[in-house]
């Protein structure tokens, strides 16, 4: 059609979404995931010959996967889908990839960017949280949702995220044995939070139907609970917290789902220099944009959990409607009446995203008490105490700074894990906000790579 | 091999496949990732460089980077998000 070059990274909900709407208008864009399938995380699919039906790997959400697969499956041939790909590198106008497990690049000049990225657990260190059985709640999820097992025979589900009872759910319904949910948000938090959230409908009741299920089954179920330590030798063997009346109390478990809350992908869209802002509720900071995913530089674009977390329904729909702004500022046709009435569904969802903001409270004095000889960055074996001691001598009261000091956030996972507690053990130990404790910059490559052999095709 | 740290739920009925953890032959199935084919086979998949301390992935979804394995061919491979191929030969830095 016009000859240009869309590139959308990511085939989630987002991702499919904003491609389908370009193929609909005319369009052949590409669309890069280095995951081996689309659907991305929430949808992810299984590998071929597993043969759980959808309504078993999604539950509730099974109508909404079928409809998601099938949008992008429906694209075959219309776009130009390179899945098992990594965008590493976005410099000059250009995307740089690498096939997954080789040394396969390409570089690709584009005319206009979508950025869909998604998101991933936002974890706070506690001592023994790197042993063997110690997993986030997602990767809990991905363990069952795409390779059929479970992270250990007898788990613990904890920390505060709308994630804690559904995979909890999702797990003994497969037949797991789960020991304990511990939830560090007080009931309290769930209750003042209802108003927003019973505008989340469905969503709202869903929750309610996991807490009350497992409470039907007998599980142990706490809140109000702060994580003191995982304890074990070659792995985890008990979870060691405290209760809501400061009681310390233990779990025996031979594995630990954990996490509070998700955290946005942001590293491609700082490479193409979009700049960020600070989002006081997620406690993050998400890349500039206009509510249709317009960002400040020119032709580039954000949506989904990758822009702010704001969940897979809005995921679809800012696809969508980041894909109709593409269309309008490139005086394509599209449709407006569309665009108006996914921006009103937008504003109704960011309205419930305040109630879950409320009702999975990040808890910021077990993320601000962190033990000094607590392992904070995972990659180069940092603790909290040697972090805090270089802020003190060497004066580093940002985290670019802290980073240039120390080892901090330099490993090989770029601070994706280390980040959020980094930031807040900036922020206590400098009496800052978490705004001015700054962010991490993505450096390329965003993930690691093999060295480069030579110059490229 | 110490006790497994995954446990199969469902999706048994795959072909089986053969691999070697640390010198020692053990069984996968199809689709399995390699971080799959080596915990429930095993409870680690790497020692960490910096303390030696055992490490057994994390996000499971190509994030945290804490599940690279050394392969006998001398590559390096990124566990929870490789898949695993017959007569695949993994090191997890940890001895036999
Ligand atoms: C592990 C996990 C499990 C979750 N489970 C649930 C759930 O059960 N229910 C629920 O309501 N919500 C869940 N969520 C949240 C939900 O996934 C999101 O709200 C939703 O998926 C957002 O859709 P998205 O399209 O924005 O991003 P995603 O679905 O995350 O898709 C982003 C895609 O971008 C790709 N990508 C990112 N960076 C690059 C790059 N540099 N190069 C190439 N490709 C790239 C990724 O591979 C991914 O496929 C989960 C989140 C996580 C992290
Ligand atoms: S477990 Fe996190 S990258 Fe593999």
């Amino acid at each position: 059609m016009t000859g240009e070059t869309i590139v959308i990274v990511g085939a989630g909900p987002a991702g499919t979404r904003a491609a389908e709407t370009l193929v609909r208008a005319g369009l052949r864009p590409v669309v890069i995931d280095e995951a081996p399938f689309s659907g991305g995380q929430i949808y992810r699919r299984q590998p071929p010959g597993f043969t759980r039906p959808p309504e078993s790997l999604y539950g509730f959400e099974a109508g909404k996967a079928k409809s998601v697969h099938a949008a992008f499956d429906a694209l075959s041939g219309k776009v130009d889908y390179r899945p098992d790909t990594l965008v590493w590198e976005i410099r000059d106008g250009k995307v740089h990839t690498i096939a997954n497990g080789s040394n396969a690049r390409a570089q690709l000049p584009y005319d206009a960017l979508i950025l869909a990225t998604g998101a991933m657990d936002r974890v706070i260190p506690f001592p023994g949280w790197t042993l063997p059985g110690v997993y986030t709640l997602g990767g809990a999820q991905i363990a069952l949702k795409f390779q059929g097992c479970g992270i250990g025979s007898k788990v613990v589900f904890a920390g505060s995220s709308p994630l804690l009872t559904l995979v909890a759910y999702q797990y003994a319904k497969a037949g797991a044995t789960v020991a304990a949910v511990i939830d560090t948000a007080p009931f309290a938090a769930k209750l003042q939070a209802l108003p927003d959230l019973a505008r989340g409908g469905a969503t709202f009741a869903k929750g309610l139907y996991y807490t009350a299920w497992l409470k039907m089954r007998g599980i142990p179920m706490f809140s109000g609970a702060t994580l003191v330590r995982a304890e074990g030798e070659q792995g985890i063997a008990r979870l060691v917290w405290r209760g809501a009346g400061g009681d310390e109390r233990s779990t025996d478990c031979d594995a630990l789902g954990f996490g509070f809350g998700l955290k946005s992908e942001t590293q491609l869209a700082d490479l193409v220099g979009v700049p960020f802002v600070f989002d006081e509720g997620q406690r993050q900071f998400v890349p500039q944009a206009d509510p249709a995913g317009r960002t400040p530089v020119k032709s580039v674009y954000v949506c989904g959990d990758g822009a702010g977390i704001r969940g897979a329904d809005a995921a679809e729909l800012a696809g969508e409607r980041a894909a109709l702004a593409l269309l309008a500022d490139r005086n394509l046709p599209h449709d407006r009446g569309r665009a108006a009435s996914i921006d009103a569904s937008l504003a109704r969802l960011a309205r419930f995203r305040r109630g879950i903001e409320r009702a999975f409270p990040f808890p910021e004095a077990m993320a601000r008490a962190v033990a000094d000889e607590t392992v904070v960055c995972r990659c180069e074996a940092v603790t909290a105490g040697e972090a805090r001691k270089w802020m003190r001598e060497l004066g580093a009261r940002e985290l670019n700074r802290l980073k240039a000091f120390s080892r901090v956030g330099m490993g090989r996972c770029q601070g994706r894990v280390c980040g959020t507690p980094i930031a807040e053990i900036v922020a206590q130990e400098c009496g800052l906000g978490l705004e001015q404790a700054g962010r991490l910059r993505g450096q390329p490559p965003v993930k690691p790579i093999p060295l480069d052999p030579g110059p490229e095709e | 091999m110490p006790p497994s740290q995954f446990t199969r739920l469902a999706e048994r009925e795959r072909r089986r496949l053969t691999l070697t953890i640390d010198g020692a032959a053990v069984t996968a199935l199809e689709g399995d990732t390699l971080l799959t084919a080596i915990l429930t086979n095993a409870r680690r998949v790497r020692a960490n460089e910096f303390d030696r301390k055992p490490r057994a992935g994390f996000c499971l979804m190509g994030a945290c980077q804490d599940c690279w394995v050394e392969l006998g061919n001398g590559d390096r491979a990124r566990a929870c998000t490789t898949f695993v191929a017959e007569g695949m030969d993994v090191r997890t830095g940890g001895g036999s």
